[in-house]
């Protein structure tokens, strides 16, 4: 091999430098796991597993949305005896009470922007403007 | 080479068109594509044609209606802001006070504005000094559902004309089919002209239109609309199924010369006015 | 071919950074309005259509307008119009291309855009008008390529693009009359609910595109040394004539209409756009002199055109501005007054008179610019490939 003493010190830089954020991410603390914070009210149950929430939770609000608004199938949903509105300030936000704390915490880490909160209210915004009945 | 890189291109292209334009046709050939705005509004129509050729046919399905009895609202102007700001606070409706970008679900306006195809000439000292609520008609054949190009706007089943502030791309077209003036457009983020919010209603973003929904969300609920219910005592306002003759909304259609704006549009409009 | 547009002189080259400048201002004044929204433009709750919307209709008309070229060159093997065709399909393409940059300017949510293809809806003319647009867009670029590919190769076009050569003349017609259709269909906007609008469109589009065609090539005579030809461009000034007189004509009819019925929807329109509508002692007229002009244009333009065809004199000077006072008369007419006049008294009888903000313009004129650019650069590859041919 021709140049062997540029090409493989050439080739150990590019690995490394291609490989960069997998070991960058293995040694730092600047993005840990994301620990979104479990319901304060210390509820167990959701209206699903927590693998399947995880993993389809945005699935299942497009499917509320249509069919509340689209079908105006309001119906509530009822799981384990408890029942839930379909929505996300009427199911989701009663428990996890923190926007930041629970939404924000895995969304921010995957740099995913869903445009829920341009016009739902989190509770934090909520608590900004509270009505005066 | 050369002629294989065209092949390549012919077949990449014809492959990518097709692939743009699977979703549109396997949404255009399925059925279920116009259930969420034609299907309910088809049904209510043949009732139509049942009645209009003479046919017993009753209509099977839910018309929400309206009758405002302005007669409850002379010379009260405060029990029209009353069912105005009830509507505000519900559904979290920006207050801009500007006539370029304000936000309107009911409001108040003279009635030759109101009625503009009634004659105003030499008429009668109430209608000059009152002013009339306006909010949208729910017509039974909108024209803001069908010039709508995404189904932002659709009729439920129940007759309410509704809009899906998610889908809402911003073309203000349904504003130029609507000959009731009934639509908004967020000019501008509506928040921080929102005095205080109501938490089981969400507020909107800039860049869609909304309008009065019936306070829909409410009616599910087994309550009455916002409006109705802070006028309540007076018995100003009517609201019930206008497809079912025992209803009370038909009680009072039965018993009083009601008229609708802009009849002749043929839009049939679901809010009737008792002068 | 497209190596052609990075080859010109410092005149060339001074155009392009011109206009370039003007996209720069538009796209700056875009990104105002895309952080902000649409509350930086001068429509409002009453007015909610403006400039954008209305610039939109007029290009619509631009792009149909190539229709009276290849229509004789094709379809009545008008060979006279063979040099010129592709600059009427490369016209096309800017102006859809401006036609898309003008909805998107103009929508609210622009992110949303797509969804007019992912919840397709037949009842919406606006869902029609992005097919038929769309489809011509696509029909001339196919076109227009493969045929100036030929044409530098000194080959016949392929058989097979004939197809779409007889399919883009249709899309024009259908293009601008769906555009109509947006309007016509409305209920309570009397102004627009005209059956006259799609013919009237049309109309004012086959003058107003091949006016703009005729202007290109005398620039391109004096700058790039291409020649469309005396009797092209005398046949193109007869063409715009007709078309420019039928307009009128139309305006005339929806006068009568207004007038001799005497009912006020009708008229309010036209009493607004050109002698003033007055309303609880307020007069609304801020469009009179615009339309005044328009009208005087427009028909200066056909005194001149006649004044030509009957002594028989012609000089260059002479065809451009005519060409010019018709394509402004035009512009004027349904750039401006048609969208508007239709607007100005809303649903609730109440008048409302549009001013764009400076924002607007330069959103406006800097899409106008990036038209023009690209029509340049598309006439740079056009007019080198001849010159490459005859050479």
């Amino acid at each position: 091999m021709y140049n062997k003493r540029t090409i493989i010190p050439g080739l150990a830089i590019f690995v490394v430098f291609v490989t960069f954020p997998l070991w960058f991410n293995a040694f730092s603390t600047a993005s840990p796991t994301p620990k979104p914070e479990l319901p304060p009210g210390g509820e167990k149950q959701c209206v699903a597993p927590a693998s399947e929430m995880r993993a389809s939770h945005m699935q299942l609000l497009n499917e509320w949305r249509d069919e509340v608004l689209r079908d105006g199938d309001r119906q509530l949903v009822t799981v384990d005896g408890k029942q839930y509105g379909r929505g996300l300030q009427l199911a989701c936000m009663q428990c996890h009470t923190s926007k930041e704390k629970f939404c924000d915490s895995c969304h921010e880490y995957a740099s995913v922007k869903p445009y829920c909160w341009d016009c739902h209210l989190s509770p934090e915004e909520e608590a900004l403007k509270k009505e005066t009945l | 080479m050369d002629k294989q890189r065209r092949k390549f291109l012919k077949i990449a292209g014809a492959t990518a068109l097709a692939g743009i334009s699977a979703p549109a046709v396997v949404k255009l050939t399925s059925s279920s594509a116009m259930a969420s705005s034609g299907h309910g509004a088809a049904v209510t129509e043949d009732a139509h044609k049942a009645v209009s050729h003479g046919a017993e046919e009753v209509p099977t399905t839910v018309r929400f209606g309206m009758v405002v009895d302005m007669r409850k609202f002379y010379g009260k102007p405060e029990l029209l802001d009353k069912a105005i700001d009830a509507c505000r606070k519900v559904h979290n409706i920006p207050q801009i006070d500007n006539k370029k970008s304000e936000i309107k679900w009911i409001w108040k306006a003279p009635f030759e504005n109101v009625f503009p195809e009634h004659s105003g000439y030499h008429s009668s000292n109430i209608k000059e000094d009152n002013d009339f609520l306006v909010l949208c008609n729910h017509c039974d054949e909108p024209p803001c559902v069908r010039v709508c190009p995404t189904k932002a706007t659709f009729r439920l089943p129940n007759g309410i004309v509704a809009m899906d502030f998610h889908r809402c791309i911003g073309c203000r077209f349904c504003m130029m089919g609507c000959p009731y003036g009934a639509r908004s457009f967020n000019w501008e983020n509506p928040r921080p002209y929102i005095k205080e919010y109501n938490p089981d209603f969400p507020t909107r973003m800039r860049g869609v239109v909304e309008k009065c929904n019936f306070c829909g969300e409410r009616i599910a609920l087994g309550k009455e609309p916002a409006c109705l219910e802070a006028v309540k005592g007076s018995g100003a306002i009517f609201f019930g199924d206008l497809n079912d003759p025992e209803s009370e909304i038909r009680k009072v259609l039965e018993q009083e010369n009601t008229i609708q704006r802009k009849p002749s549009l043929g839009t049939k409009p679901s809010v009737f006015y008792i002068v | 071919m497209i190596e052609k547009v990075f080859k010109g002189n410092s005149r060339y080259w001074m155009w392009l950074a011109i206009l370039s400048a003007f996209v720069g201002v538009g796209a700056i004044c875009y990104i105002r309005q895309y952080l902000f929204g649409l509350g930086l433009t001068g429509m409002g709750r009453d007015l909610s259509w403006g400039l954008y919307i209305s610039q939109f209709t007029f290009l619509v008309g631009v792009a149909a307008g190539g229709l009276m070229l290849v229509l004789p060159y094709y379809i009545h093997n008008y060979k006279v119009f063979g040099r010129l065709t592709i600059l009427g399909e490369f016209l096309a393409i800017a102006a859809i291309v401006m036609c898309l940059m003008f909805i998107m300017a103009d929508i609210g949510q622009p992110l949303r855009g797509l969804n007019m293809m992912l919840h397709p809806t037949p009842n919406s003319m606006l869902f029609w008008d992005m097919v038929v647009l769309l489809g011509y867009l696509g029909l001339n670029v196919i076109c227009s390529w493969v045929i100036l590919t030929a044409e530098r190769k000194q080959v016949k076009p392929p058989r097979w693009v004939y197809f779409f050569v007889y399919l883009s003349i249709p899309f024009a017609v259908s293009i601008h009359t769906v555009t109509a259709m947006l309007y016509c269909g409305l209920p309570g906007r009397h102004f627009w609910l005209s059956a006259i609008t799609a013919p009237r469109f049309l109309a004012s589009a086959f003058a107003a595109g091949p006016a703009l065609i005729v202007i290109a090539c005398l620039v391109m005579k004096r700058v790039a040394n291409f020649d469309a030809g005396k009797e092209a461009i005398s046949k193109l000034t007869t063409i715009i004539m007709y078309a420019a007189l039928i307009n009128a004509f139309f305006v005339v009819l929806e006068f009568f209409v207004g007038y001799y019925s005497n009912i006020p929807g009708h008229k309010h329109s036209l009493e607004y756009l050109f002698f003033g509508l007055e309303h609880h002692g307020v007069v609304y007229n801020n469009l009179v002199p615009f339309m005044w002009s328009s009208v005087i244009l427009c028909f200066g333009g056909l005194g001149l055109f006649g004044y030509m065809k009957i002594r028989k004199v012609s000089t260059d000077l002479m065809v451009g501005i005519g060409c010019a006072m018709i394509f402004i008369a035009l512009w004027l007419d349904k750039g401006l007054g048609f969208v508007l006049g239709g607007l100005v008294v809303n649903p609730l009888d109440e008048i409302v008179e549009y001013y764009p903000t400076a924002n607007e313009i330069g959103i406006a004129l800097g899409i106008w610019a990036t038209g023009l650019l690209l029509v340049t650069l598309l006439y740079k590859i056009a007019v080198d490939v001849e010159h490459e041919v005859e050479a």
